[in-house]
């Protein structure tokens, strides 16, 4: 898609069959009339496909494609994808996050496919004046079983278009698929290497300023007075404005508004969290970890397992502050008018974004609109609407169209970090060698919300474990450490798996069991986490000797709809680090692409080895230490190691893979280089390992 | 300010530019050239990775003072039409997944096969451990490079060349 096509989004609609679907709860409420627009078939024979979601790498705009294409029956080389505007009424809640887009999709763009290729099937049979059995629809066209005459799709697509949509239409049985469950190649990638794909800071409008923003360094800390008389004599710059969370300078180019901002004066009222650090922090979450929390799983009797006569192994885990630094940094397009509102950005949230321009602009939402671009990388960080707010409100003080573009330290310095985490296990080996007891303590920041006093997402990942486990109390505390936290790719999972896998290793040391063995045991009732369990094992040659020098780990984990074991194999030379190979199994239902499933496991093992090796974010008075990928640094070529993707067959329904394989590397490492220097790692990362705060 | 004029994508041009302006924002804002991405400004991800007389260069820290008389190739100089042997083992390894940091790993590879047509995965390393993707696509894009350096050399030996 070009910056043209882009931009003439919202002009394209008219004429053809706009097909679509009703939504259960509409349809029950009578509002039968409204349709869920998501195909379009041109007189001109082009098919469109409005993807509700977004594109941040996951391979959305194929697999949905896909779906949309098997049951079409069209040519899925003509296809083109344009992400829609946000209308609730038609789409519902618009935005990518959960690993969700295949999970919820998988039904409904079956049937908008199925039922638009029913109807080009009826308007074809009237025009022949046959009955609908005598014809079928393949590659575009509808063909005349009798006589063997074609009508192209585009011929049928008015004529289509003034018929009733027809209910219930049929789907194929999975056996039938001709394009679902095959490798296809990505729809995206033609224009991703000749540079043509739009993200959005590759929009430019008329009129538009380029704009840099200075936020006071100290989280929750305001502009007090600032003096721009500097800043204003640079070259290109033309405006500067104060907003809520800073002072822009806005120019004619983005490299002059950056410049313009280093060239402000600000004085700040830096508010509460001056004196916070990361030592304050740990501190504080140390000390509510030794008193009881919130319970958010409780099973047996743990009190009275742990006074039994079998010897207590306890741990402490820990996991720093994360950023997500997406290659693209944030940005975003908008234009204030005194009756409207445009946007373009990268957003993972259409809804929220539209919501959050609303309300800065002072309009109502209909009078927002969202263009949504290519995002360079989403992993969460562009789900929270920050940053459009931000350019929505420069636009509004300016009075013209801008372009905020953020730093990469603006990035790393004001993100929604993945919450630092702590937790204080307990467990027991009885007699028959097995766990007796799982009792955690978990302390970690709440940004989702608390019901009975637990945020879910602190605790994922250790209170939902699946081991047989007879005694079990999960407890929360959420401490108020005033850094701003969001979701970040796999999110509780992203900490808590490690702490629970690694915990797990240390039992199965403490039974002189095999980790493998140790975990067979307790998941005779879990069978698909049993099954990548051993899938990852045999792939990796588990029980066969390896090289000398070299020692393998094994993690498993179950989230969102999917389940995954990691086996990994490092050495450990001098101090030195190194990973050779990861084996992973993964069992995530229905696969719809298995090229795209691959990507997004590798994509996801890279990322939490990035996170593992280096990845931590540091507070000193209030203010992040770390600055851009010299000090935040993630995975580097050289240092990638050799990823074999297995994926059991399934006909589950579909689960996610764009976080599954995060969680599981890094106790699947940690508990290799535990297995090569008896040296448990119980903090991240891995760089810290020696330190003590 | 006088102008400064250099050769981008075979054409000449001339820029009315502050001299300290970076190649990066004179080819995004000013000649809307936008498939040259900024990624961290300190040279230390490769997201704006263009070829200076063929070189690698990292054009977010190369003041266009030091272009004038330069010729400067970028994403969108590379090939007419997605044919360049990198471009289409590109396609044919599906390597990009976000696609924000492609352009500068595509330009690394292109300079990288320029110097050595059949290039060893230490050479790699070496080459392209200044390109970050946050995607992970480090495998793939390996595979690429192995594959357009036989791409290369087949059209070589058919008696093409670039």
């Amino acid at each position: 898609m070009n910056r043209r096509d882009f931009l003439k989004t919202t002009a394209i609609a008219g004429g053809g069959l706009l097909i679509g679907l009703e939504l259960p709860a509409r349809a029950a409420a009578g509002e039968s009339g409204k349709l869920n627009a998501y195909v379009h078939v041109g007189a001109d024979d082009r098919v469109t496909f409005y993807i509700t979601k977004a594109e941040m790498g996951q391979g959305t705009v194929t697999s949905l494609s896909m779906l949309l294409a098997e049951e079409l029956e069209c040519d899925w080389k003509k296809i083109r994808t344009e992400f829609p505007g946000v209308d609730p009424i038609a789409y519902g809640m618009q935005g990518v996050f959960g690993s969700m887009s295949v999970r919820t999709l998988w039904e409904p763009l079956r049937k908008a496919g199925a039922t638009a290729c029913e109807m080009l099937v009826q308007a074809a049979a009237q025009k022949w004046g046959v009955a609908k059995a005598d014809c079928r629809a393949e590659n575009s066209s509808v063909v005349n079983l009798r006589t063997k005459e074609r009508l192209s799709y585009g011929s049928l697509a008015d004529a289509a278009s003034k018929l009733p949509v027809p209910r219930n239409v049929a789907l194929k049985d999975p056996t039938q698929f001709k394009l679902v469950g095959k490798s296809s190649k990505r729809l995206d990638t033609p224009d991703k290497v000749s540079g043509k794909t739009i993200f959005s800071t590759d929009i430019r409008i008329p009129g538009m300023l380029y704009a840099s923003l200075v936020r006071c360094p100290v989280f929750g800390g305001k502009v007090s007075s600032f003096d721009a008389t500097k800043a204003k004599s640079f070259p290109g710059v033309k405006q500067v404005v104060q907003v809520s969370n800073g002072v822009a300078v806005l120019a004619d180019n983005t490299w002059s508004a950056m410049e313009g901002r280093k060239a402000l004066v600000v004085q700040w009222n830096e508010g509460a969290l001056a004196n916070t650090s990361s030592a304050t922090i740990r501190k504080t979450f140390a000390d509510m970890a030794e008193k009881p929390g919130a319970v958010a799983r409780k099973e047996g009797d743990v009190m009275a397992a742990l006074a039994s006569s079998a010897p207590k192994i306890e741990a402490v885990y820990e996991a720093p502050y994360l950023s997500h630094a997406p290659m693209e940094p944030l940005n975003a397009v908008a234009r204030v008018l005194a009756d409207g509102c445009e946007v373009w950005a990268g957003t993972q949230i259409q809804s929220a974004a539209r919501d959050t321009a609303a309300k800065i602009a002072g309009l109502p939402p209909e009078k927002v609109q969202i263009h949504t671009t290519y995002l360079g990388g989403g992993f969460g960080r562009r789900g929270g609407p920050d940053f459009i707010g931000e350019a929505v409100e420069i636009s509004k003080a300016a009075g013209v169209p801008v372009k905020l573009q953020w730093t990469r330290e603006d990035d790393i310095q004001h993100d929604l970090y993945r919450p630092a985490s702590y937790t204080k296990f307990t467990s027991t080996i009885d007699a028959n060698g097995l766990p007796g007891v799982w009792n955690a303590r978990v302390v970690c920041p709440s940004f989702a919300g608390l019901r009975n006093g637990v945020d879910r997402t602190g605790v994922e990942g250790i209170a939902e474990i699946r081991y047989a486990i007879p005694n079990i109390l999960v407890e929360y505390h959420p401490p108020e450490a005033g850094i701003p936290t969001s979701y970040w790719r796999s999110v509780g999972y992203s900490h808590n798996t490690f702490f629970t896998e690694s915990f797990m290793d240390e039992l199965a040391v403490a039974a002189k069991t095999d980790p493998v063995e140790f975990r067979r045991k307790l998941l005779g009732k879990a069978p698909r986490m049993l099954g990548v369990l051993e899938l990852a094992a045999e792939k990796s040659g588990w029980t066969k000797p390896l090289p000398a020098g070299r020692h393998r780990g094994i993690a498993v984990v179950d989230n969102l709809g999917s389940f995954n074991a990691q086996v990994a194999e490092v050495s450990v030379v001098k101090g030195k680090l190194r990973v050779h190979r990861v084996t992973c199994a993964v069992d995530c239902g229905y696969v719809v692409n298995p090229n795209i499933v691959v990507q997004q496991i590798e994509s996801g093992i890279v990322y939490g080895l990035s996170a593992l090796l280096r990845g931590e974010i540091t507070i000193d008075r209030g203010r992040v230490q770390q600055t851009n990928f010299n000090n935040y640094e993630p995975l580097r070529i050289d240092e990638m190691p050799a990823i074999e993707v297995h994926i059991v067959p399934s006909t589950n329904p579909p689960g996610g893979v764009g976080e599954a394989s995060t969680p599981t590397i890094a106790p699947a490492v940690t508990n290799a280089i535990f297995r090569a220097t008896g040296k448990r790692i119980r903090r991240l990362p891995l760089k810290d390992a020696d330190y003590t705060v | 300010m006088p102008a400064i004029a250099f050769t981008l994508n075979g054409k000449r041009q001339s820029v009315d530019v502050p001299p300290q302006m970076p190649l990066l924002w004179v080819l995004r804002d000013t000649l809307g050239l936008t498939g040259t991405k900024f990624g961290c400004g300190q040279q230390l991800c490769g997201a704006c990775t263009v070829h200076v007389n063929g070189v690698a260069t990292r054009s977010c820290g190369a003041p266009i003072s030091t272009i004038a008389g330069k010729t400067v190739t970028t994403i969108e100089g590379l090939s007419p039409d997605i044919t360049h042997p990198v471009q289409r083992a590109w396609i044919d390894s599906d390597v990009p997944q976000c696609g924000y940091c492609q352009s500068g790993q595509i330009m690394s590879a292109a300079a990288l096969l320029t110097k050595k047509a059949n290039p060893t995965d230490a050479d790699i390393d070496q080459a392209m451990r200044g390109n970050l993707c946050r995607c992970g696509t480090y495998s793939a894009l390996r595979e690429a490079i192995h594959k357009a350096a036989r791409y290369a050399s087949a059209k070589t030996e058919a008696g093409g060349g670039e």
